[in-house]
């Protein structure tokens, strides 16, 4: 049996699985729900198939085909690939039981079969070791990512899409772009041979800049994040999630990947980590003051997306002396932030669906009426603010240690000035759990299913706080933050 | 892992676990939720108990696991530990028959006990903490679990005592987490150490040192409501009487105390802390607390805010005996750790019952109430008059100490203070006692509840008695093995004489 388990090529079956399972929904419409669930469940387990094999041979690698690399696409995972489509499947079963109960039938067929799509770019994403391949898979992913945005057509989602739909092509454009600098320049898209290959001159730095701009577009950082608020907040509470926590997540993992492997060693000390650290920080200061001044709960937790995103640039210019401890404070940045943020979403479309409404300051009522999801959002809460124990807590404890050990107080200033305005914006929500308000609307009954799921991606980012050590061993399988994070 | 890893996880485990099952609890189960809020109790002090026993046979209780690599959550049952997590495992049980009695019939009851269960979890966490993270940990747990306690009654008053509290303690939770880490970028290490861990770290670190010095003690400060951080704790009163008692005798302000505590001793040692200086401020800083609090508590016609000012003072004397940096004053201070909070939660307890029972809430409605409600005022009065450190209740003992040891680290203007401090507290709490004994009763309560031959109902009278009695006791045993007072000599011997 254990050899059989470790002989199906488990990457591969990731990205088909889905893609077979969205066609599926296509043409048995009425079974739709039955299906999408099925097939992310089925994703879960071939996740955990990978990590098993990942954790018995080492990094995974799969020439489709049997043709490899440099001819044919080659299907590569390493520690940091696993935890992202960990992060991924854990995310995805939650937004799946969550819009099981959610969406009614016709919003249902149209939900399941993209977000399937959605779910096999996110995956061949994650997979892919060549820089091509991740501009098809972003790709795929942007534009299931800006349908599902503007799945339910009012006037708001439908502006919010277009909006989103721009940025996304703008960003694709320009990283495809670097993609064929690049390969122009040095012959070769996969990242390995591009890492030994590059050298720095017009033809590198010309590539940073587009890929870079188009990455960072796509990862909404600061002063780029325009069109993020408007597309998160009026998409329906599922797909919020899944925006939030795993889609721009994905462009900062192949902005991530590059630095790592083509950028960091060759630029890293000429001022570009500090400008990434820069933008980071401003992310960090500017989107918690806008989260801290929204009227409605959803464009608060939009904004508070920008400014954790922030935290995942505050990095850069201190891992040149801290290496991989500032790769490792990253990804559990990124980790439980997915698993908040999601939790977030979720709890503001069961108290949209309770009250009909996420206008913060007559909630009221319909947060005392619903202790799981309350109970969700403060823990939740407790990892985006950064409290122990949670995994948002690990995280900034990594960065916090780092920019003090190196004298960074800019960086500190900002890390401990935005832990406090993300108080005050969970706060301003939870202060409302407990005041006696009349009762204004006719509430609905939320799904019970709907409201833990919420809760266990709460419990999840809770936990994380708990597990960073084999998390982090895990990470470093394949060594993916070799490359620049030993410096000589 | 064996019992001796497992026991201080079952200690917090005890009131965790029926605290969250609590939360689920539907609201008419009432039988089941007392159930388990007892029983968490009762299974509480036992396992402490049997620490404590244990302990003095030799054994070793500590848990450990790893957050990251170099950092981790250490439970440890040290001396310092054990004086603070058995205070609050009685004062647990205690303070459960007395909340139980007191929101019988008031909604939103599994709520309220799942957070009171929360919020014991985190004061034995912050007891048991072996090192500053962990500490940090439950001090965290702590603002959280409190702040719905706080805000329970649902008012706009309490809504924004409930802001307030959180701007102070989320704002000193930041200084203290940047302290922290700081001081864990220069040692490596966080890990309580009798005499502290700092001896190795090179002079030209000093001046870091100092302010991280500045950083946890405020992040302290806040909770311990030290002058000028002590905004939020008149503020809070409005939460309902169990609360305020739990708050002001176990919970918050007695854990930022304990922080003070373990700060000075077990992080920087009192001799490196008085090598860099910084004890002498904080000496002055206890001492403008202690008359400050008091003067403000003369002027308060409220007499849940008489109190609150009240303490305020007291638990400053806790942060002077240690600050004096002598090993008499530290047995002062770190024995009225225990004592103030014996005391204290009696008088909370008292004024939550004139309140429930005559509706009283103003010190000028007091007259004659020592006739209608003769036990409760007994137990007020022992409680006011060991805050005034009249022998022999057990206030007097620390007051004692602390006099003796600041004439023995040469410092006799805390005498001064002292006295001055007694005077005041006299001075506010005479009167008081003054008018519930010698005054005629007026002709109607404000707002009289019927408990037939009892002067109230059995589980808020009890309660302030028997708290009122360990408080004498403390004074009158003062001697015997295993009271407070010889654990506290026992922490100064360790602090100040073992090589």
């Amino acid at each position: 049996m254990g050899a059989e388990v470790s002989d199906i090529p488990w990457g591969l079956v990731l990205i088909l699985l889905p893609l077979m399972g969205g066609m599926a929904c296509f043409l048995w419409p009425r079974v739709t729900t039955m299906l999408g669930l099925v097939t992310v469940f089925g994703v879960a387990l071939s996740v955990a198939g990978l990590g098993w094999q990942i954790l018995e041979n080492g990094v995974y690698r799969h020439a489709v085909g049997g043709w490899g690399a440099p001819l044919g696409i080659d299907l590569y995972a390493d520690g940091l690939s696993l935890l992202m489509l960990t992060a991924t499947a854990l995310v995805g079963l939650g937004v799946s039981v969550y819009s099981a109960a959610y969406f009614r039938r016709e919003d249902a067929t149209r939900f399941w079969p993209l977000w399937l799509f959605l779910l096999a770019g996110l995956n061949a994403l994650f997979l892919s070791a060549d820089i091509f391949n991740l501009y098809v898979t972003l790709e795929l992913m942007g534009l299931a990512a800006v349908a599902l945005a503007a799945l339910t057509g009012g006037k708001d989602a439908l502006g919010g899409a277009m909006r989103y739909l721009l940025a996304a092509l703008l960003g694709s454009l320009a990283y495809l772009l670097g993609v064929a600098l690049l390969y122009h320049g040095f012959g070769t898209v996969d990242i390995t041979l591009l890492g030994q290959r590059v050298e720095s001159g017009p033809v590198l730095w010309a590539a940073l800049g587009l890929m870079g701009a188009g990455l960072l577009l796509k990862t909404a950082v600061f002063p780029l994040h325009f069109w993020l608020p408007p597309a998160h907040a009026s998409a329906p509470a599922p797909v919020s999630a899944l925006l939030s926590a795993l889609v721009v997540k994905a462009s900062f993992y192949i902005l991530l990947r590059l630095w790592l492997s083509i950028f960091g060693p060759l630029v890293g000390e000429e001022g570009v980590d500090t400008l990434l650290g820069l933008l980071g920080a401003t992310a960090v200061l500017w989107g918690s003051v806008q989260a801290l001044r929204q009227t409605r709960l959803k464009l608060l937790i939009a904004y508070s997306t920008v400014a954790q995103i922030g935290y995942l640039f505050l990095a850069f210019p201190l891992a040149a002396a801290a290496g991989v401890t500032a790769w490792h404070a990253v990804i559990y940045l990124a980790f439980s932030h997915a698993l908040a943020k999601a939790a977030m979403f979720l709890v503001a479309g069961n108290l949209l669906r309770f009250g009909g409404h996420d206008r913060i300051a007559d909630l009221d009522r319909v947060v005392q009426r619903l202790p799981l999801t309350t109970g969700a959002f403060a823990l939740a809460g407790v990892s985006i603010m950064g409290l122990p124990p949670s995994g948002g807590f690990i995280g900034k404890w990594l960065l916090l240690e780092m920019a003090l050990a190196q004298g960074r107080w800019d960086l500190v200033v900002v890390m401990i000035l935005g832990g406090l305005l993300a108080a005050g914006y969970i706060f301003k929500v939870l202060g409302r759990a407990f005041t006696q308000a009349e009762v204004t609307h006719k509430s609905r009954a939320v799904p019970a299913c709907m409201e833990w799921a919420a809760l266990l991606l709460a419990i999840g980012a809770v936990l994380l706080g708990f597990l960073a050590v084999p998390v982090l061993s895990v990470v470093g399988i394949g060594d993916p933050f070799g490359v620049s994070g030993v410096r000589p | 892992m064996n019992g001796n890893t497992w026991l201080p996880l079952l200690v917090i485990a005890s009131s965790l676990l029926p605290g969250l099952i609590i939360f689920g609890l539907a609201e008419n189960r009432v039988r089941l939720r007392i159930a388990l809020n007892l029983v968490g109790a009762i299974v509480k002090l036992v396992l402490v108990g049997w620490m404590l026993w244990g302990t003095s046979q030799g054994l070793h209780y500590e848990m450990r696991l790893v957050l990251l690599p170099g950092l981790e959550l250490v439970l440890r049952a040290g001396p310092l530990s054990l004086l603070f997590v058995s205070l609050s495992a009685v004062l647990w049980l205690v303070t459960t028959v007395y909340a139980i009695g007191y929101l019988e019939g008031s909604p939103y009851r599994s709520r309220f006990f799942g957070f009171f269960s929360l919020c014991v979890t985190a004061t034995v966490g912050v007891a048991l903490a072996g090192n500053l993270i962990t500490f940090l940990v439950f001090y965290e747990l702590l603002t959280l679990a409190t702040y719905p306690l706080v805000v329970h009654r649902g008012t706009e008053a309490a809504r924004r005592a409930g802001q307030t509290y959180l701007i102070y303690t989320v704002l000193g939770g930041a200084l203290l987490l940047l302290g922290t880490v700081w001081l864990y970028t220069l040692t490596g290490t966080l890990e309580f150490t009798p005499q502290g861990f700092l001896s190795e770290v090179g002079e030209e670190h000093h001046f870091a040192l100092i302010i991280i010095f500045v950083l946890l003690i405020a992040g302290f400060g806040v909770k311990a409501a030290l002058v000028p951080l002590h905004g939020w704790l008149p503020q809070a009163m409005v939460a309902p009487a169990p609360v305020s008692a739990l708050l002001h005798a176990v919970a918050v302000v007695k854990a930022g105390a304990f922080g003070i505590v373990r700060v000075v001793y077990d992080v920087f040692g009192m001799e490196f802390a008085s090598g860099l200086g910084v004890t002498g401020p904080l000496a002055w800083l206890a001492a403008i607390t202690i008359i400050y609090g008091s003067m403000r508590a003369l002027f308060q016609d409220d007499l849940k805010r008489r109190l609150a000012y009240s303490t305020v003072s007291q638990v400053s004397y806790i942060i002077l005996g240690v600050a004096i940096a002598g090993p008499i004053a530290a047995i002062g201070g770190v024995v009225h750790l225990v004592h103030q909070g014996l005391m204290k939660i009696t008088l909370f307890f008292c004024a939550g019952n004139l309140a429930e029972t005559l509706g009283i809430h103003k010190v000028s409605e007091m007259n004659g109430v020592g006739r209608r409600m003769p036990w409760t005022m007994a137990a007020f009065t022992v409680g006011a008059f060991g805050m005034i450190g009249a022998p022999p209740v057990a206030g007097f003992i620390s007051k004692w100490y602390l006099g003796l040891g600041a004439l023995e680290a040469g410092q006799g203007w805390v005498i001064i203070v002292l006295a001055g401090s007694s005077l005041l507290n006299a001075a506010y709490f005479l009167p008081i006692l003054h008018r519930a004994w010698f005054r005629e009763p007026p002709d109607a309560w404000p707002e009289e509840h019927d408990f037939g031959r009892k002067e109230t109902a059995l589980m808020l009278l009890l309660p302030p008695v028997v708290t009122a009695l360990m408080a004498l006791a403390a004074g009158l045993l003062a001697s015997a093995p295993f009271s407070p007072l010889e654990w506290a000599k026992l922490i100064a011997v360790r602090e100040f004489y073992q090589p």
